[in-house]
């Protein structure tokens, strides 16, 4: 039977008699007696003063059927693998990914290329700061801001509602505070930025086609278009 | 070494010493030094999980990517590339872009004759205008799109708040690229489309008159604001986006890749 070191038979030891309340010496008796038999004097007396004075011999004899392990301490199973993660579903980017992508950027490369052969980029006259063209129309993205100007006051058109819009925009993160992702958890988050999406969508529809000379209603149908890209 | 791999007759024909050159090649320190270990380069590529995982590590565009991402993460419907191409529109915009530059003088008449000219007198010049044009209407387009998939799928959730943020200051930028962009041919269109633009700058309150002023050069539309918005275009704000951009991929990357599943 192979020796159990000495100074966990005293560990051991010690903290039982910790627990019971009873001298080492005496679980170490009792300790010996049950896993050495044989030797449970010897190891018992030797304990303090020479651990390796007997050293085992090279090869013990270990008896068929014998167990030989002991549990020294039992470990809570979450103590050391207790999973933070839970384990995802992952494919690898090549070739799932990257084809997908490539795949997408040569559709969108060959559109591009195809609409350019058919369809000039619009070069009107030389710019002529004395003779303002009627209608006069920013880039399409701003003509939502345009239409609103004919609303509300410039200042609050023009400054208050893109620069409050930017920073609301920004700031949704930290005013929506549902953790959930989830559509349903989310109705009032969806509701209104589809609010926001589709009015700015319709201002910028009815200022870049039904707004004519002066900028006043037309339609587009009837008056023709206004609007250049 | 010509000579190493003779063949029967002892004479070592053109498509073995041709071979030959290509695997003294490869096996070079410089052709090593260049790939990297496990480079489809150096010993071929066949399928394996381990040389998936080296097409994504040994390539430096590739390496934007993860080795590996959630399955629900590479179906089209989930994002329909919307991120992706609005990168890939800025790139084609950028080299377009250094083309475009090496025909245009941003000065007041002849920023519009070099205009004029590109369509008659340069290989492709034409469409290579129109693909910078409508490259960057639909750039616009896409990084709108990607916001409205991003809000949708709830991506800008914790831990990716600040991700968001950095992704409106991109559209911002973008909306930025856009309108410099629009005033440089010169025309009647560039000018007062960005008349009517930068008139809402005039609107800031308490000192409107100065934002206008810096914004134009002067105090109207003029050759100093075609200088002006020629340098905001073409290096300040591609200077400021890429670093916003390369904050963006790899926030993505730190806050755990793609959102979801829903």
């Amino acid at each position: 039977m192979a020796e159990i070191p000495e100074h966990l038979l005293r560990r051991s030891a010690e903290a039982k008699a910790k627990t019971l309340g009873v001298p080492v010496e005496q679980i170490m008796a009792e300790l010996g007696g049950e896993s050495v038999p044989a030797a449970a004097p010897a190891a018992a007396a030797a304990a303090p003063t020479a651990p390796a004075a007997a050293p085992p011999p090279a090869t013990p004899t270990i008896p068929e059927g014998v167990r030989t392990q002991r549990m020294l301490t039992v470990v809570k199973a979450k103590a050391i693998q207790g999973a933070k993660r839970k384990p995802t579903d992952k494919v690898n980017v090549w070739p799932h990914l990257l084809a997908i992508e490539f795949v997408a950027l040569l559709v969108v490369m060959g559109l591009l290329i195809v609409f350019s052969v058919y369809q000039d980029a619009p070069l009107l006259e030389l710019a002529n700061p004395n003779e303002q063209p009627n209608p006069s129309k920013a880039p399409w993205y701003f003509l939502g801001l345009q239409e609103l100007l004919s609303y509300f006051d410039p200042q609050v058109a023009g400054v208050l509602i893109p620069g409050l819009g930017l920073a609301g925009l920004a700031l949704i993160p930290y005013v929506d505070r549902t953790r959930s992702i989830r559509p349903t958890d989310r109705k009032f988050a969806i509701m209104m930025f589809t609010f926001f999406v589709v009015a700015s969508a319709i201002l910028t529809i009815i200022g870049s086609f039904y707004r004519g000379p002066g900028f006043n209603f037309t339609f587009p149908w009837r008056d023709g278009i206004f609007f250049d890209l | 070494m010509a000579d190493g791999n003779d063949s029967g007759n002892g004479r070592t024909t053109l498509g073995e010493r041709l071979s030959g050159v290509g695997e003294r090649i490869r096996a070079s320190e410089a052709w090593e030094s260049i790939f990297r270990p496990g480079s489809p380069f150096r010993k071929g590529y066949s399928d394996s999980p381990r040389n998936r995982s080296y097409v994504v590590m040994n390539n430096v565009l590739y390496h934007l990517h993860p080795v590996k991402v959630k399955r629900h993460g590479v179906r089209l419907s989930y994002t329909l590339c919307l991120g992706g191409l609005s990168f890939f529109l800025f790139i084609l915009l950028t080299i377009t872009g250094i083309f475009l530059m090496f025909y245009y003088r941003p000065a007041a008449p002849e920023a519009y004759i070099d205009i004029a000219a590109l369509s008659t007198d340069v290989a492709f010049g034409q469409l290579v205008r129109n693909l910078h044009r409508w490259g960057a209407h639909l750039m616009v387009i896409t990084v709108f799109l990607h916001m409205t998939r991003v809000f949708y799928h709830g991506a800008y959730k914790p831990p990716r708040e600040f991700n968001w943020v950095v992704g409106v200051v991109l559209l911002f930028l973008t909306l930025l690229l856009s309108f410099t962009g629009y005033l440089l041919p010169w025309d009647q269109l560039a000018l007062w489309a960005v008349t009517v633009g930068t008139n809402m700058g005039g609107y800031t309150p308490v000192f409107g008159d100065q934002v206008s002023f810096v914004l134009l050069g002067g105090i109207q539309v003029g050759g100093p604001t075609l200088l002006r918005f020629y340098v905001l275009h073409v290096l300040a704000l591609p200077f400021i986006i890429v670093i916003f951009m390369a904050v963006h991929f790899w926030r993505v990357r730190k806050d755990g890749g793609i959102s979801g599943p829903l």
